[in-house]
């Protein structure tokens, strides 16, 4: 059986994982075809059903306007899939650069770069994310950016030391002392390595980065209404709590279940990554 | 270790530093300037020119740099550009809430997350590692903002057992505990999950070394190769996380503190934001990040201590 058939397989009997990725390819199906599924358009006001409960012309209820929330919903999964998505990737990629060269560099590299990463995580992702929308201001590539720039830090710390402990194994010192260049021993024994852990944080950081996004848009500092996003209509939500508690409730399950998948594929991930448990 | 310990605190100087210079002057990049935040985008330039040479803003940018320098070596944050008194009393008044909250969630994660974290890796794929996993796998992926708004109502709105909104008599404990329950609760379980996750995966991993199986082929009684072997080496990455998830909750504390309306840094600090209060946000800023420079300390400090391998190189 080949390499890749036995991935399948190892993939395919690890039940959180298949669910999350079922999980998550539902929510990318209802961000692809909001569109088609969407039963009304999300901006479309209408003044004789505001506040509506959920029934079944309305099956999530109605907001202060009227809208539609299930419809806002649908919607708002495109934001938080393309936000979560290409952040996490711009931070992966700079991050990692940055943790596997100051680990295996050493010496003066190595204090400066994870110097400049302590500086960087000095900043909790919220503190930063809110100091740089409010440096760039809003908008979808914006936002982007900003919380790929948050992420990369946690991305380098996180390659840092397992690069740290790997150069310190007999067969780098073997692999050195045979004549591999670092280029070589970086790519064949340390990213290896490391591949499993940043792939997992990858993914479980994916949802956080979605769940940043939520946060930035409840605090007023994300994608700007009437553009529906989870966390601005969680925003809008919690004034009518007590009456309308659809209105916050869905849009924070609908987070809740998309964190979870990728988390869930995360944890599955893990497992599959890790070729002790696969031996 | 000493020495160590002297090196990564002179180390931390340059570093808080350099986070104070940057805040500096990202905050001066903002879209409009201090001045103009305060009397609205269609004042006129000479009013405009007035207020910034009221404010110090006229000097060169180096020179606004080494004043901010020397009254913030003197404990002097500056005055609030909107109400135009003094920010570190401000500061010191809603401080202690911000820690009381961060402090206690982090606590309980660490309380109750590292045991939970042990079991549910002992108890492998059993019912307990289950409803562990379960658990901690919904914690991370609950908004700590939507798990405070579902606590709040639940326990304020529906059962009315705890305060809706704010943070409490500092000075009375019965009163702030009263207050502090549903914030450091949702924090609180977050951490809790976190570190339930972080722990169980590393226990895990150690349990699958050459030296435990060893340990074991060797006839040791389970307790120390569990207590001996184990946990000193699982617990190792646990600390460095405990130190990130801090970091972390510091950013939700922000959320939790809106959603309860709380006194604290994070509400100061969007309100800041909010009516472009570049002194009080600069100030807020200063202060998160000394506190996450001392985490970061705290947590090499910690790690350098149980293992030797990272005090020595």
């Amino acid at each position: 059986m080949n390499e890749r058939r036995k991935l399948w397989r190892t993939f395919k009997n690890n039940k959180t994982a298949v669910v999350g990725t079922v999980m998550a390819l539902a929510v990318l199906f209802t961000a692809v075809f909001a569109f088609l599924i969407s039963p009304y358009d999300p901006l479309e006001q209408d003044v004789f059903h505001r506040l509506t409960p959920p029934e079944r012309s309305h099956p999530l209820g109605t907001d202060e306007y009227g809208r539609d929330v299930l419809a806002r919903i649908i919607w708002g999964t495109q934001i938080s899939l393309m936000v979560g998505f290409f952040s996490v990737l711009l931070g992966m990629i700079m991050g990692t650069a940055m943790g596997v060269v100051a680990g295996y560099s050493g010496h003066g590299t190595d204090t400066l770069i994870m110097r400049m990463v302590d500086v960087l995580l000095s900043f909790p992702t919220l503190i930063t994310a809110i100091m740089i929308a409010a440096i760039l201001g809003s908008g979808l590539v914006k936002l982007i950016i900003t919380i790929g720039i948050v992420f990369a830090p946690r991305f380098a710390r996180l390659a840092y030391g397992p690069t740290l402990a790997v150069k310190e194994m007999e067969y780098v010192s073997s692999a050195k002392v045979i004549g591999a260049s670092s280029f070589r021993i970086i790519t064949r024994h340390i990213l290896p390595n490391i591949f499993g852990e940043i792939m997992v944080a990858g993914t479980l950081w994916m949802g956080t980065a979605i769940m940043t996004e939520a946060s930035l848009s409840f605090l007023g500092l994300g994608v700007s209404p009437p553009t529906p996003t989870w966390g601005n209509m969680i925003r809008s939500g919690i004034d009518a709590l007590t009456n309308a508690p659809w209105l916050s409730l869905f849009p924070g399950l609908s987070i809740l279940i998309t964190v979870l998948a990728f988390n869930m594929i995360g944890d599955g991930l893990r497992d599959i990554a890790d070729p002790k448990l696969r031996a | 270790m000493v020495k160590y310990a002297i090196r990564r605190i002179l180390i931390s100087i340059p570093i808080l530093l350099t986070v104070v210079t940057l805040i500096f002057f990202l905050v001066r990049t903002m879209p409009g300037g201090p001045a103009m935040a305060v009397l609205g985008d269609y004042a006129s330039k000479e009013a405009v020119e007035a207020l910034e040479k009221e404010m110090g803003l006229d000097i060169p940018m180096w020179q606004q740099y080494l004043v901010f320098l020397k009254s913030l070596s003197r404990g002097d944050l500056g005055k609030s550009l909107i109400t135009g008194m003094p920010i570190a009393p401000q500061v010191a008044r809603v401080l202690p809430y911000t820690l009381e909250l961060t402090i206690s969630s982090a606590l309980f994660g660490v309380v109750f997350g590292i045991p939970l974290g042990v079991f549910t890796a002992l108890r492998r794929n059993r019912m307990f590692d289950y409803m562990g996993r379960t658990f901690s796998l919904a914690g991370i992926s609950l908004p700590s903002f939507f798990l405070g708004i579902l606590m709040m109502l639940v326990f304020s709105v529906k059962l009315d057992l705890f305060p809706v909104v704010g943070g409490g008599d500092i000075g009375d404990l019965a009163d702030s505990l009263h207050h502090l329950f549903l914030p450091g609760l949702t924090l609180g379980l977050m951490m809790t999950a976190y570190i339930t996750r972080t722990t169980r995966s590393s226990v895990l991993n150690v349990l699958r070394e050459d030296y435990v199986r060893t340990a074991r082929a060797k006839g040791l009684r389970e307790r120390i190769v569990i207590y001996g072997h184990t946990l000193r080496n699982a617990l190792l990455p646990v600390v460095s996380f405990v130190g990130v998830y801090t970091i972390v909750l510091i950013g939700s504390s922000v959320l939790v503190e809106i959603v309860f309306s709380r006194p604290g840094l994070g509400k100061m600090m969007v309100g800041a934001v909010e009516q472009r209060d570049y002194m009080t946000l600069q100030s807020v800023m200063v202060i998160y990040a000394s506190l996450v420079v001392i985490i970061n300390l705290l947590t090499d400090l910690s790690y350098g201590l149980i293992d030797p391998r990272i005090r020595y190189d």
